[in-house]
Order: C-alpha cells, then sequence, then structure tokens
C-alpha cells in the first residue's frame, strides 16, 4: 500500500514485577499514518498472537484522552513529542518512515511494572482516597446556583481539575516527583468554596500520603508542565506549598490532623 | 515536638529549608559583593583592609557569620538527602535519557552546587581562615594626615606576636595598623589558574541562581501574576548577571593589573 510506513520497535518487555526486563526489538510493518500509536502497538500484537508470542501490555481505556489509563514513555518523552496529547490521541504521522522508536514504562518507584509497558498507578488511587475529595452530607438538592464562585476562580479551578491522573508528570520528572498530580488535586477542591472545610487537612493528607508512596521531591524544573497532556501548570505546586505550611504553621485546628480528618 | 518533625521531615519541609537557607545565602551574597566594591579603590587597600578589620571585630557580624556557615552546610546536606532520595524514587533509569522541556540549570542544579561547595572551602580556607586562624598575614601600616587627608602606606611589624590592629592619632594624623588581606588577594589573583578557577565558580553561581531564586519563591509557595515577573527579573539580572559579573571582574582585574 502506498504511503504506508515500516518502523523498527525497542519495547521494554518484563514478565512480571519482580522479573528483570529487556529491551525486544520488533518490525511494525505497513503502518497507517493515520492510526494512533496504540492502533499501531494492536497492529504489531496481532501479528505475534498469530506467530504464538506474547503480545506486548500496555495500558488504555477510552482512546480519546481523557480516562488516564494510556501510558509510554516514547523517544524520550512521556506519551511521545508531541504537545498536549495523550498516547492514544498521538498518531503516527508523527513518526518517519524506517524510524526506530524507543517505547518504555514509566520509570518509578511508585509505579511498579506489571508487565512490560503497564505499570501499577495505584499509589495516585491512594493520594486521592487520603483527602482528594469533598464530604457532603446528604439531604435536599440545592439550586444549582447558590454558592457563588467567580469566574476566574472557576475557570483555575476547572484547568487543575482537567488533571486525568496519567502519571506523564512523574515519568518526565528527574526526581520522579508526584507533586504535579497531588497539587493539580489539591488546587482544584481548594479554590472552590465546596472544598474549604477541608482544605487544609486535606492537603497535609496528600502529602503525607504522596511521601509515603516513595516519590522523589520537586525541584521546579517545570518538566511535568512541559509533557502534562492536560497542561496542568506549575503554579498548581507553588498553591499547594502555600496551603500546605499555611496548615503547619497557622491552622492548630489542623495541627494533629494529618491522617485525613478522621 | 513531634509536629515540628513531621512538618520538616516531610518532602515540603526539607525544601522549604533548602528555600530558606538558599535564600539567606543569596542576601548575603548582595552584601558580601557591596563590601568587596572596597577592592577596586586605588588605595593600595587601606578602605579594603579596613572592611575586613571591622568585619572580624563587629560581634553582630560574628553572629550573623556563623549564622551563614550553618546555612551553607545545612543547605548542602539537605541537598544530598533530596538526592539520594529522589534516585530512589526512580531505580531504573530511561534507556533514551528525557528530552522535555526543562532549562539546563534547573536539571544540573546538583552539579552547579557541588562547583560551589568546592568553590567555598577552598575561598574560605585561603581567605577566611588565613585571616582568621593562620598568622601568616603582615600588616599595613597606613597614615592619614586629616589636614590634607593624604594617606601613606607602609609595612608594619607588630611589636607582639598576637598583634591584632590599632588605630590612633597622633598629631593630626590617624595610624591604622591592620591585617593586611589586601596582599594576600594580589598574589592569589596574580595566578592564573586560580582567576580561572574563580570565574568558573562564578558561572556556576550564575546558572545556579538563574534557576534557584525564582524556584525557592515556587517553593514558599509564593507565585503571583503581579509579583513573580518581578521575582525573575531579580533572579535573572541581579542574581545571575550582576553578582557574578561584579565577582569575576575582581580576580580578572588583579590578575591583568599584576602583569
Amino acid at each position: 500500500m502506498s504511503g504506508h510506513m515500516n518502523l523498527t520497535l525497542k519495547v521494554w518487555r518484563q514478565k512480571n514485577t519482580q522479573t528483570p526486563g529487556k529491551f525486544v526489538t520488533y518490525k511494525a510493518e505497513n503502518i497507517s499514518p493515520d492510526m494512533s500509536f496504540l492502533e499501531m502497538l494492536d497492529v504489531v500484537n496481532e501479528s505475534l498472537t498469530r506467530k504464538n508470542e506474547e503480545p506486548i501490555y500496555f495500558d488504555h481505556d477510552c482512546r480519546e484522552g481523557i480516562c488516564g489509563s494510556c501510558s509510554l514513555y516514547i523517544n524520550g518523552h512521556p506519551h511521545g513529542p508531541k504537545k498536549a496529547i495523550t498516547t492514544c490521541q498521538l498518531h503516527m504521522r508523527t513518526f518517519s518512515d524506517g524510524e526506530t522508536i524507543t517505547i518504555e514504562p514509566w520509570r518509578s518507584a511508585a509505579f511498579p511494572i506489571v508487565k512490560d509497558l503497564a505499570t501499577d498507578r495505584s499509589a495516585f488511587d491512594r493520594i486521592q482516597q487520603a483527602g482528594g475529595y469533598v464530604s457532603i452530607n446528604t439531604g435536599g438538592v440545592p439550586d444549582a446556583n447558590v454558592i457563588p464562585i467567580p469566574k476566574v476562580i472557576a475557570d483555575e479551578a476547572f484547568n487543575s481539575a482537567t488533571c486525568i491522573g496519567c502519571g506523564a508528570c512523574v515519568a518526565a520528572c528527574k526526581n520522579a516527583s508526584a507533586m504535579l498530580f497531588t497539587s493539580a488535586k489539591i488546587t482544584q477542591l481548594g479554590l472552590l468554596p465546596q472544598g474549604q472545610p477541608e482544605r487544609y487537612s486535606r492537603v497535609q493528607a496528600m502529602v503525607a500520603q504522596m511521601d509515603q508512596e516513595g516519590f522523589g521531591n520537586c525541584t521546579n524544573t517545570g518538566a511535568c508542565e512541559a509533557e502534562c497532556p492536560k497542561e496542568i501548570t506549575l503554579n498548581n505546586i507553588a498553591f499547594m506549598n502555600n496551603d500546605f505550611f499555611s496548615a503547619k504553621l497557622f491552622r492548630e485546628e489542623h495541627a494533629h490532623d494529618h491522617t485525613g480528618g478522621e | 515536638m513531634s509536629e515540628f518533625k513531621q512538618t520538616f521531615n516531610s518532602s515540603l519541609g526539607k525544601k522549604l529549608i533548602m528555600a530558606l537557607t538558599g535564600l539567606f545565602l543569596c542576601t548575603f551574597l548582595i552584601v558580601h559583593l557591596g563590601g568587596n566594591l572596597l577592592l577596586f579603590k586605588n588605595d593600595q587597600g587601606f578602605a579594603f583592609n579596613s572592611y575586613a578589620n571591622f568585619l572580624t571585630h563587629f560581634p553582630p557580624i560574628e553572629v550573623i557569620a556563623y549564622l551563614l556557615y550553618l546555612a551553607i552546610i545545612v543547605h548542602a546536606v539537605y541537598a544530598l538527602v533530596l538526592t539520594i532520595k529522589n534516585r530512589r524514587a526512580r531505580p531504573v533509569g530511561y534507556a533514551v535519557q528525557p528530552k522535555s522541556d526543562a532549562s539546563w540549570s534547573s536539571k544540573n542544579m546538583g552539579l552547579l552546587g557541588s562547583i560551589l561547595l568546592l568553590f567555598i572551602v577552598i575561598h574560605m580556607s585561603d581567605f577566611w581562615f588565613t585571616y582568621k586562624y593562620n598568622n601568616v598575614l603582615g600588616f599595613k601600616e597606613y597614615r592619614t594626615d586629616l589636614a590634607t587627608n593624604q594617606t601613606s602606606v607602609s609595612d608594619y611589624t607588630p611589636p607582639v606576636a598576637d598583634f591584632e590592629r590599632s588605630i590612633s592619632t597622633e598629631n593630626n594624623v590617624e595610624i591604622v595598623r591592620v591585617k593586611d588581606l589586601h596582599a594576600r588577594i594580589q598574589t592569589s589573583f596574580s595566578q592564573l589558574w586560580y582567576v580561572i578557577f574563580y570565574v568558573i565558580a562564578m558561572g556556576a553561581v550564575s546558572f545556579h541562581l538563574l534557576h534557584g531564586f525564582q524556584s525557592a519563591f515556587r517553593t514558599l509557595g509564593w507565585v503571583h501574576k503581579k509579583y513573580t515577573p518581578i521575582v525573575y527579573f531579580f533572579g535573572t539580572w541581579l542574581f545571575a548577571v550582576i553578582i557574578p559579573i561584579g565577582f569575576a571582574l575582581m580576580p580578572i582585574i588583579y590578575y591583568i593589573k599584576s602583569l
């Protein structure tokens, strides 16, 4: 077929968490430039299955850039070289015919490899569960606009809320820090009126959980915001720091309340 | 106590210590450069030697000096602790080096900091230690005629071994006898390798602070639409340009003078 591409893939294969992995080279042949990166891997996997070989494991779900399931560290970039997209939104036309593409899993002690390119990102779930919520008692449904929220605040909160928790920030960070993710969740809720009652216990609980998971420490390089598919900004981290220090310094009512408000 | 421990043992607490010690060291640089501009005065070291004498004999300065040494040590130790933790957070690295968009200086703070620590050790052993604890420096006598304001200089040999300094006025002539650190600087800065080392170290200061100054404010959580551009402005122009160039000019000019 004309216009189709042939590529060489260097893929990280690892049987399970305990077994050491290695790179295996595969040929991806007859790839349409209009395929997504994951569809290209589907084609490779079909040929592997036909040859009775183990297909390459990778995480995916919605394939429209909103679920945060897909990952892949492609040629030195989480989610590939293009800005503000996830791997499922990356098209093969980004690459050139004959190119060698190196595909690695997210590298972080807190994200152990399950198999091949699939990592266990439940550390993010535990950070979220530590305080990334708003407790609401049941009762009558309030009117939609009963709580006034300034437009700029609503916009900022929504920008932070677009974080899909994919872990690209951790993958991109030279320190494997999860502060962009954690701070996006803290900022999203901390900006809104509904998030105020738990604001200062939330930040302490989520930071404590983040530390416990074994992520690294932010040095403000900005690699995370450059690679984030949702363009979450570094300013979220500053918001988190601010809330954390004011909680520790000035909020006596939360002083012994670092476990999440119980 | 455990509440404090918990705060400062957290990731953000350690970063806070890095930021605060770093900013304290930044303010020191301003004072240090300001004082050392006296080296550019063409008075055979009278102003500079008097200044050095003042710094070493004024108690409040002594207190701040020890805080400063403490800040350097704490900054370096916490940097080491954080770096070890960060390494542990990624035990298996990538085969393809990360190509993410981040400034060179932000990715090499450890390297730049190590150069600076080496520099500080050499710098302090050469001038600070020599001045305070090593009895190798000579003395200068500056005689200023208070009527004409003319100053004459001569070497001075102290009558006792533990002589520190003396300031007296006789017949309308002010006589200042102080340790001659200026001569030591002239000797040190007449060696080319020494000058090159100093200039490289000042380059490291520049890149370290280009990232470090604004990063400290981010760590403190002080990011604001109106004020952050001001922080960037000072971080870039004052701390990464003016201060390193000002310091680097000292060895360069003294080297050229020595030729």
